[in-house]
């Protein structure tokens, strides 16, 4: 697949995971494009962690407000029925388990649904921003990302890099199928059939316990 | 009592070496007169407590690519390419710190409390040094507060006695931050009478508020 076939692929799966009314975080990368493919008849209230709730689409440029912008400093609207709040107000309602599901991307996964996103020491360091929070916050986590960087693993039995939280995912989400993190470790419980198991054994390091209902 | 003060007259209260909180979220919110008269007046050697470190030539972004900035405390400032190359070369110095823990230090010296109990960072970098203490089987860091001299912010609407009202997403660390420092000056998109605010609409009440500057519809 080439890569933004990967992207939407990925982004169309998380999407099969929304639930109804609830309120979710989407981090910044492919995780944004989820907010594009939430099913029919599902109403979710996407969450902004500068600062509100009800984020919407990308306005045209003349119908832009300049007083609203998403995680990112780039223009968007808010929907009828948002609210506005301050910074405190909105890392409570991400550290007070307000939030159902948060969508990050990830450099590494591990095992033990470890993850570290946000710093290659020397390299790069962004910060890590609001990831720790809803790391430790939202009531579910997914990671969504491509399950290789440049052919090399990047679910791994334990991650090398710095993490970002400790036992904080519950469910991978990449172009070659889905993998639940439970406590006898990485279920591979969904194979996207473009790709064969052996294929996603070799782009794995992780251990993949093969669930009975795989096709 | 009126609080507004000629720009000028703000900027001499910001000496030397001061720490300086800046309310806005990568320029958004940010009060970019005063970061504009700040940069003319190149105070130097300051310490920058904001949520980002915004872009090299919008918000307190500016004040790194001059070279007025000894230390940027932050959650993130991954849009600031300058800020990370004169981090790089050991001329500015970055702490980061995950944002909903930034911003509740903040709110912890202004409210007046001695820090607080956060899940977030265990196990990882950012609680080394920390005390971590179980409440209920579960673990926590010791937060401690986090206190300025100066908090530069901006609001929409502000009266002149200081009360700050807010629109869109301009309000992020503003609100928090009002509370939190020796002197904060808010830059106003719209300076109004006193009694001309519902006080229902008042977000930040003017009792943190020490000085307001006419910014004008920047």
């Amino acid at each position: 697949m080439e890569k933004q076939e990967k992207q939407v692929y990925i982004a169309k799966r998380v999407a099969q995971e929304l639930e109804d009314g609830t309120v979710v975080n989407l981090g910044i990368g492919l995780p944004t494009h989820v907010a594009n493919y939430v099913p029919e008849g599902v109403e979710i209230h996407f969450q902004s962690e500068n600062g509100f709730i009800g984020l919407g689409s990308t306005p045209s440029s003349e119908q832009t407000d300049p007083t609203i912008v998403n995680a990112g400093g780039q223009p968007v609207s808010i929907l009828p029925g948002g609210a506005f709040f301050d910074s405190s107000t909105s890392f409570g309602i991400i550290r007070g388990g307000h939030v159902a599901l948060t969508v990050l991307g990830a450099l590494q996964v591990d095992e033990a649904g470890n993850i570290a996103n946000y710093l290659i020491p020397g390299k790069m360091v962004p910060g890590m921003g609001g990831a720790m929070d809803l790391l430790s916050g939202a009531k579910k986590v997914i990671v969504a990302m491509e399950h290789t960087a440049k052919g090399a693993p990047k679910i791994l039995k334990a991650c090398t890099l710095p993490l970002t939280a400790v036992s904080a995912v519950d469910l991978i989400v990449t172009e070659m199928g889905v993998m639940e993190v439970t406590g006898d470790g990485l279920v591979l419980v969904e194979r996207n059939p473009l790709y064969s198991l052996e294929e996603i054994l070799e782009a794995t390091e992780a251990t993949l316990i093969l669930s009975g209902n795989l096709n | 009592m009126n609080k507004v003060v000629d720009i000028n007259k703000a900027i001499e209260l910001i000496p030397d070496g001061a720490t300086i909180m800046f309310g806005g979220f990568m320029g958004n919110g940010s009060a970019h007169k005063i970061i504009d008269a700040l940069v003319e007046k190149n105070v130097q050697e300051i310490t920058v407590i904001c949520n980002d470190a915004g872009f090299p030539d919008y918000g307190v972004g500016k004040l790194v690519s001059n070279k007025q900035v000894k230390k940027v405390i932050a959650s993130h400032i991954g849009l600031n390419k300058e800020l990370g190359r004169q981090m790089s070369e050991g001329i500015t110095e970055v702490e980061l710190i995950p944002q909903g823990t930034l911003v509740e230090q903040i709110r912890s010296h202004g409210y007046g409390l001695g820090g607080f109990l956060t899940k977030t960072g265990v196990g990882t970098l950012v609680e080394e040094g920390k005390e971590k203490i179980k409440v209920d089987g579960i673990t926590y860091l010791l937060e401690k507060p986090l206190k300025a001299d100066v908090a530069i912010l901006f609001g929409a609407l502000v009266d002149r006695q200081g009360n700050i009202s807010y629109k869109g997403s301009e309000n992020n660390f503003n609100h928090v931050m009002a509370s939190a420092a020796e002197v904060t000056i808010v830059e106003a998109r719209e300076v109004v009478e006193i009694g001309e605010m519902d006080p229902n609409a008042v977000v930040t009440p003017g009792v943190f508020v020490n000085y307001v500057v006419e910014g004008g519809a920047s």
